[in-house]
């Protein structure tokens, strides 16, 4: 995955090289490239209308009053802008709590999922060993299990170990479905790091836990911060087990915390999507920060290098 | 953890003890899949074990002592009407949903990939275009509840330019609504398409393209014999992934319009979680969530065959 990052940059750099020279070998074809240039930035436009426009509308509604949600003809910015439904969200303990819930849970399942994935990944990558395959291939095909399979055992399970409705319950629930992603895309990334460094190290006597976490773990950073990206959105997304494994308000997250506002006696659209705003700010600004790191996480599922 | 620590400390005094050595040598690598072995065996086997002997039980967990019953479950549950319209509206929205997506994400990633705009105009329209998949599924439900309101501004929209004359009711009308939830699903799913195929674009080799050129090949020649031969590894495994996670979509139905107006988008999801926690006949639920979980495995064998073919 991120050997693509890698491999991304100078694939980059040869398209703007290509686009100098064909003009240069073939001036006859300018007019139609500028034709076809304007024909391209107008889809691109069209595109970005098409994905942006919900996303601007849902920030817009979030600055309206109530009553301004639906008001004819629908403006973008109405005279009304306010942050009162930010205010009204971020004093309110209830909501609040959603907030926390989503970081607590979400924070221990990214860092769980990276200590046991960089250990078996470890193993995977480093070690030849009976049954290597075949438990290679259930992690692969775990990925395929339908989450509402699990749900009714799930279910009776926390009821019985008494985790339903605490945190631990969703953390250990949202580790089986990150997990298998996790060491694969960091096994991926081992990979590709060469095995003489670990042997040099093992020809001094360092053990392979002292090999993992000081020669191969400081390498790794990029692909410890993509998958730790991938997991931390995986678990602050998630809605169904969110909701079928907690029971009482303090306990719920973010995603369900929206569906709550849903359904009080009236709809409180401004509130609603001022909820969703704040909701995916971490999820936005994780993005913006590691938006090569994210686009590996994204592509290394099907791309293979 | 622990089990951890302690089968792999003897690894690591092997130097010492050179007896223990090549035993050591050979638990290494299971001490360290044990964290994650132990995880899969108590949160992935245990639960499929305890699924599949739910659905021949009687009603269990609401039933203390429930009796064995054979495959009555399993009749019901396929002899049940709903479970047909479910099937059939989760095969029309996956099969919609995916087809869009790759064709999409196929376009998108095409125009992002042309030689004639400039990587600043591109890093940009690439950050708008992934956009509407960092949202999680509840906001995009709200969202777009908010937006396919009969007041909403789609509908302004649609008035404004002359398309319809009144408000229509998308997700509340038979008529629309399966339609209205796949159009959020192509809406919410395309990035990821789009993001991998552009990845794919950019590790076509140039050479063939100019060889195409050479050849007098025409832009849409180059596009059927270079680009999507080369693609086309990537555009399966993805399209198969797309297939098995949107048919399990559960959040966006559920959010939009809970399987109603009269079914018309039932999924299998939406009708295994109301068996189980609206109407709490938690031994059908299973004997569905099993069938879910066979037709799914078919899939997974194709994509792990393909898979294992790629390596």
């Amino acid at each position: 995955m991120t050997t693509f990052a890698q491999k991304q940059s100078p694939a980059v750099r040869t398209t703007p090289d290509g686009a100098r020279r064909s003009p240069a070998q073939k001036p006859r074809r300018r007019p139609k490239d500028r034709l076809a240039k304007v024909v391209i930035i107008l889809l691109l436009l069209t595109g970005a209308a098409f994905a942006a426009f919900p996303i601007i509308w849902m920030a817009s509604s979030s600055f309206k009053p109530n009553t301004e949600i639906f008001a004819y003809p629908p403006q973008l910015i109405t005279s009304n802008f306010s942050f009162d439904a930010y205010i009204t969200i971020l004093t309110d303990p209830t909501k609040v709590r959603f907030f926390i819930n989503s970081y607590v849970v979400s924070l221990a399942v990214t860092a769980l999922t990276l200590l046991v994935a960089i250990l078996a990944s470890y193993a995977f990558s480093r070690y030849e060993f009976k049954g290597k395959r075949p438990i290679n291939m259930i992690i692969v095909s775990i990925q395929a299990v339908p989450p509402i399979t699990l749900l009714i055992p799930f279910f009776g399970l926390m009821v019985v170990l008494g985790l339903y409705n605490t945190y631990q319950g969703l953390i250990l629930t949202y580790l089986v479905f990150t997990l298998p992603y996790a060491i694969i895309m960091m096994t991926g990334y081992f990979n590709t790091l060469p095995k003489e460094l670990d042997e040099a190290a093992r020809m001094d006597g360092a053990g392979p836990l002292t090999v993992l976490w000081r020669i191969l773990v400081p390498i790794s950073i990029p692909g410890i911060v993509s998958v730790g990206v991938y997991t931390f959105m995986i678990a602050w997304n998630e809605y169904l087990f969110a909701l079928t494994l907690t029971r009482t308000e303090d306990m719920r997250t973010v995603p369900i915390g929206i569906q709550l506002l849903m359904g009080q006696n009236s709809y409180e659209w401004n509130e609603m999507m001022a909820m969703s705003i704040l909701g995916c700010i971490p999820v936005l600004i994780l993005f913006l920060f590691f938006q090569r790191y994210f686009i590996g996480g994204m592509t290394a599922g099907a791309v293979k290098s | 953890m622990a089990s951890t620590n302690t089968v792999v400390r003897p690894g690591s005094t092997k130097s010492r003890t050179s007896g223990w050595a090549p035993t050591a040598r050979k638990l290494t690598p299971y001490a360290f899949l044990s964290p994650t072995v132990i995880v899969m065996l108590v949160l992935m086997l245990i639960p499929v074990i305890m699924v599949i002997g739910y659905s021949f039980m009687d009603n269990v967990i609401t039933n203390k002592n429930p009796v064995f019953v054979g495959i009555d479950n399993y009749v019901e549950v396929l002899s049940d009407p709903v479970f047909r319209t479910a099937t059939g509206n989760t095969l029309f929205f996956t099969l919609v949903s995916v087809a869009a997506h790759l064709l999409l994400g196929l376009g998108f990633a095409m125009l992002l990939n042309s030689p004639l705009v400039g990587n600043v105009t591109k890093a940009l329209f690439r950050v708008v275009y992934i956009l509407p998949w960092l949202f999680t599924v509840a906001i995009i439900a709200v969202l777009w509840r908010l937006m396919l309101n009969p007041n909403g501004v789609v509908n302004y929209i649609l008035i404004s330019l002359g398309l319809t004359d009144k408000g229509i009711e998308w997700l509340s009308s038979p008529d629309t609504a399966l339609l209205a939830v796949t159009f959020i699903n192509i809406w919410a799913g395309y990035s990821f398409y789009m993001v991998t195929l552009l990845a794919g674009l950019q590790g076509v080799p140039a050479d063939l393209y100019e060889a195409a050129r050479v050849d007098g090949a025409s832009a849409f020649q180059r596009f059927w014999n270079v680009t999507l031969p080369q693609l086309k590894p990537i555009i399966i495994s993805m399209s198969v992934l797309d297939i098995i996670w949107t048919s399990q979509q559960f959040a966006l139905i559920w959010m939009t319009t809970g399987g109603g107006p009269v079914n018309v988008t039932e999924m299998l999801s939406t009708y295994t979680y109301k068996l189980a926690f609206s109407r709490y006949e938690f031994s059908v639920a299973s004997a569905s969530a099993v069938l879910i979980l066979l037709l799914t495995m078919v899939l997974a064998f194709f994509y792990v065959r393909h898979q294992k073919a790629r390596d």
